[in-house]
């Protein structure tokens, strides 16, 4: 309990009993949150001489006015929340992991040495083989972290983020050397054979099959975490390791699974991401999605239907932003700034939640102002 | 009449709907040793905690030497010369006792500049016969030293009233005699002392008066000469409950679980086992009495496969099962009630429903055909709420949201829905009231008369020797000895659990 005496009233902040809130106080939470989000993202815009309000009219244009660009809020949403699956199902186990980006750039990686070499098998082999690459690779990647946390006890969250720097720098030699294109021009792999493309799923824009798979992997999750016994034992563990361990579950395994697990989605994305978009490997094709996606798993409330609602916000919040350059000139790194807001206040709500703040006039009667905010 | 010192009138203290302290009337003269008695939960630490400005109590007043005291913080007291050792010490470690003592009163711990702190404590020391070796750090030291440390702590600050909270729940027999001592020395020279207990025979042992608290009232004060100790019980309970519970004799010679010479490494080497050998059958309650610490979680942790043995095998049923996993002990029907429900026991930000089948989650009707039923969890734990009458009745509220007694009931569903064979309870009642306490005991008790082997580990030797049927003394990770209930007397059993070794004629006929 913190008191803080100001004159005569006193503010008194005292930690609540349950921490479970119920659902609609945790909405209102983020919606408030949301709300000091674009009434500060406004005001910074105001500053920069720009009206906010054509701003904000033009990035929700941009994200949702036309099929294609919705289909292209949907692909950029697509990394995100395959990657934010993964961390959701990590964090329930209770592993800080900050591994996404480099898991993707290794699934990324694995799909492409597959897509480019066998390329010329017919798509229904050579699609699930190219992504099951990208899944064994993102999946290794992110069980090396895990095992030096299960039996050694290293940290995962620097064991993973010295892991991102290997991946990137693997990929930076690779795509300079070995695996080049042929024409030798550029830091790239060739192209992926025409056979390992993901199909698109709407003619007319860059829709792929990777939207699909993303649905598909939102159910999966759910069902992981809340149909299967495994889920309520990753759940045990992240939420007491030493009472899982007391009754006999094994945390150690629990937590390589669950690291190999969220390694796996995001080496999906990573494949989805070369097969879908770029169809070929190159430095920083990820474009920071496994950052992001942790923004996405916190602020999903490490639900897979949070999840897919706030991976949808930051694949509008990119695509958006990307049309509001073009016609207002105001420069898409604003969505850093509103990206880094979101986090900000939501991650302030979800603190405040905890605690019950009072205001308390000295010499009167328990004025009870009561905030959840 | 000796002069009042110290008053409090009326004070009532809320958390939230709970009143922990209801309009409590409490003084001390100079020079005696007031006693505050009451069970778990009866307030004796809340009000306190207000005298000792931790909590702001919402009604009634504190007077020292008559004039009102407003305390917002410890601070506060301390100033006005009132000290506290608390249940659990206020140490640090890895400092040395002269750095402890200082604390918060000199700004610069090093060696160098506490000098003249060191001749002060060292005059203290003299002063009240306290052997203490200022140089050594406190992580080194026992717990009956640390307990002289932070006394010399609060004499060192000035204390004129001294605040004990259960100060004998940490010691051996012989360390509570010594502290006796110091108390009495401290009343002699003019200070007064309020102890808090709930144990009846050191209340009447050491005090000149008691104050009773039920419930967060006071009941009554008395001077202790007038009372004798069942009177004082009842005071405390309210109506006379008698630790007393039928049992019926173990009739088969068939062990459940045995114990050959098992070594294994603890967190401190007075609490490693050393050649532990014993056995439990089955209906049986085997108690295992001592003071804390001394290997009693090591041996429920071998038991549980959580501690590996270093030499030394284990037996269920007759087969060996030194490296069986401890989620196969559970499913061949080990139940164990862990030492520390929140920790160990419990996950908290789990339902009451979800906590009630983390033993069995991936057993039918939980998980049949690999799928996880969560609608059968949540009917177990309908079921189980009502049947081990866990209030509130509500299996959805996290675990977190029920108090001590409701926990441990929510623990005591779970084990005991499986039908063990075996329960292993470690401290199963600590922080209970007494009725819950009785709760726990009638249901190892049902175990036992359902032919489950139990072994009962408890600090509080009126438990053990209440439930069990035979009981064994360790001490420092060895068996000391080996009675049976009502056999000895207390100094007997005192002795073993100070480590003197059972060394009489019927220890032959026993085993």
């Amino acid at each position: 309990m913190i008191c803080m005496n100001f004159g005569g009233t006193q503010v008194r902040v005292e930690r609540k009993k349950r921490t479970e809130s119920p659902l609609f106080q945790k909405v209102l939470g983020i919606g408030i949150a949301l709300l000091l989000v674009i009434l500060v993202t406004g005001i910074i815009i105001a500053l920069s001489g720009k009206s906010p309000i054509a701003a904000f009219q033009c990035m929700i244009k941009g994200a949702f006015g036309t099929k294609n660009s919705v289909a292209e809020t949907l692909i950029k949403a697509v990394p995100l929340l395959l990657s934010g699956l993964g961390l959701t199902i990590c964090y329930r186990t209770g592993l800080t992991s900050v591994g996404s980006e480099g898991q993707i750039i290794m699934g990324g990686l694995m799909a492409t040495i597959v897509g480019v070499n066998l390329g010329g098998l017919p798509a229904p082999v050579v699609i699930p083989m190219a992504m099951i690459a990208g899944i064994l690779g993102g999946g290794i990647w992110a069980g090396i972290a895990g095992l030096l946390k299960a039996k050694l006890g290293v940290s995962e969250v620097i064991n993973t983020i010295m892991l991102n720097y290997v991946a990137t720098y693997l990929v930076a030699y690779l795509v300079d050397g070995p695996i080049q294109e042929a024409a030798g021009h550029y830091p790239q792999s060739d192209l992926l054979g025409k056979n390992a493309w993901l199909p698109i799923i709407l003619p007319g824009t860059r829709m792929h099959l990777g939207v699909i798979l993303a649905a598909v992997s939102v159910v999966l999750v759910y069902m992981l975490l809340w149909k299967l016994p495994l889920g309520y034992q990753m759940r045990a563990v992240g939420n007491n390791p030493i009472a899982a361990k007391t009754n006999g579950i094994n945390v150690a395994r629990n937590m390589v699974l669950a690291m190999f697990l969220s390694g796996a989605f995001a080496g999906l994305a990573g494949s989805v991401e070369i097969m879908g978009i770029h169809h070929r490997l190159m430095n920083g094709f990820s474009s920071s999605y496994g950052f992001d996606s942790m923004a996405v798993a916190l602020l999903g409330g490490l639900h897979p239907v949070g999840v897919t609602i706030a991976a949808i916000f930051f694949g509008a919040l990119r695509t958006g932003a990307n049309t509001m350059q073009r016609t207002l000139q105001v420069p898409v790194s604003l969505v850093n700034v509103i990206q880094g807001l979101v986090i900000l206040f939501v991650l302030m709500q979800a603190l405040l939640s905890r605690f019950t703040i009072r205001i308390i006039q000295r010499n009167a009667k328990e004025k009870g102002a009561k905030q959840h905010a | 009449m000796a002069e009042k010192i110290l008053e409090m009138r009326n004070v009532t203290k809320r958390f939230g709907k709970l009143v922990a302290n209801r309009s409590v009337n409490f003084d001390l003269e100079r020079g005696e040793v007031h006693a505050l008695l009451g069970e778990n939960g009866a307030g004796k630490t809340t009000l306190m905690n207000c005298l000792y400005g931790i909590y702001n109590p919402e009604e009634g007043e504190i007077l020292l030497h008559g004039k009102p005291l407003k305390l917002s913080n410890p601070k506060d007291a301390i100033a006005h010369n009132i000290g506290m050792v608390h249940q659990h010490f206020m140490l640090v470690p890895p400092l040395t006792v002269l750095q402890n003592i200082v604390l918060g009163q000199e700004c610069r711990i090093t060696p160098m500049n506490l000098s003249r702190a060191r001749a002060q404590v060292e005059e203290l020391c003299e002063k009240y016969h306290f052997q203490l070796e200022l140089d050594t750090k406190v992580a080194d030291l026992s717990v009956g030293a640390q307990q002289r440390v932070e006394l010399v702590k609060a004499l060192y600050r000035g204390a004129d009233i001294l605040i004990l909270d259960e100060p004998t729940a940490v010691l051996t027999p012989p360390e509570v005699e010594g502290l006796f001592e110091i108390l009495q020395q401290f009343v002699s020279m003019g200070k007064s002392i309020i102890i808090i207990s709930h144990k009846l025979w050191e209340v009447k042992r050491i005090s000149n008066r008691v104050t009773v608290l039920r419930s967060g009232e006071a009941v009554s004060t008395v001077m202790t000469k007038d009372v004798e100790e069942a009177d004082l019980a009842a005071m405390m309970v309210g109506k006379r409950v008698s630790l007393e519970y039928e049992k019926t004799p173990v009739t088969t010679a068939q062990n459940i679980l045995e114990l050959k010479d098992v070594c294994a490494k603890g967190a401190h080497l007075a609490s490693s086992l050393k050649h532990v050998s014993m056995h439990i059958r089955e209906g049986e309650v085997l108690g295992i009495a001592g003071v804390d610490g001394n290997g009693q979680l090591e041996l429920s942790e071998v038991i549980m496969g959580l501690l590996p043995t270093q030499s030394g095998s284990v037996y269920y049923r007759g087969e060996e099962i030194t490296k069986m996993p401890t989620r196969k002990r559970i499913e061949q029907g080990f139940a164990h009630i862990p030492e520390e429900r929140m920790t160990q026991g419990l996950v908290m930000n789990f339902s009451a429903s979800e906590n009630m089948i983390i033993n069995c989650y991936d057993r039918p009707p939980f998980t049949k055909n690999h799928l996880f039923n969560s609608r059968q969890v949540k009917e177990n734990g309908k079921k189980l709420v009502e049947e081990y009458d866990v209030r509130p009745r509500d299996p959805d509220a996290l675990a977190r949201s029920f108090s001590g007694g409701n926990q441990q009931k929510i623990i005591i569903a779970r084990e005991f829905a499986q039908d063990p064979r075996l329960v292993v309870a470690v401290q199963p009642t600590r922080g209970l009231d007494i009725g819950a306490s009785d709760f726990v005991h009638q249901k190892l008790l049902e175990q036992k008369e359902k032919g489950a082997g139990v072994l009962l580990i408890s600090a509080d030797l009126d438990e053990v020797l209440a439930v069990s049927d035979r009981v064994l003394v360790i001490n420092e990770g060895e068996i000391m000895g080996e009675f049976v209930p009502g056999e000895i007397d207390y100094t007997e059993i005192g002795l073993m659990m100070g480590g003197t070794k059972r060394t009489n004629s019927k220890a032959g006929e026993t085993a």
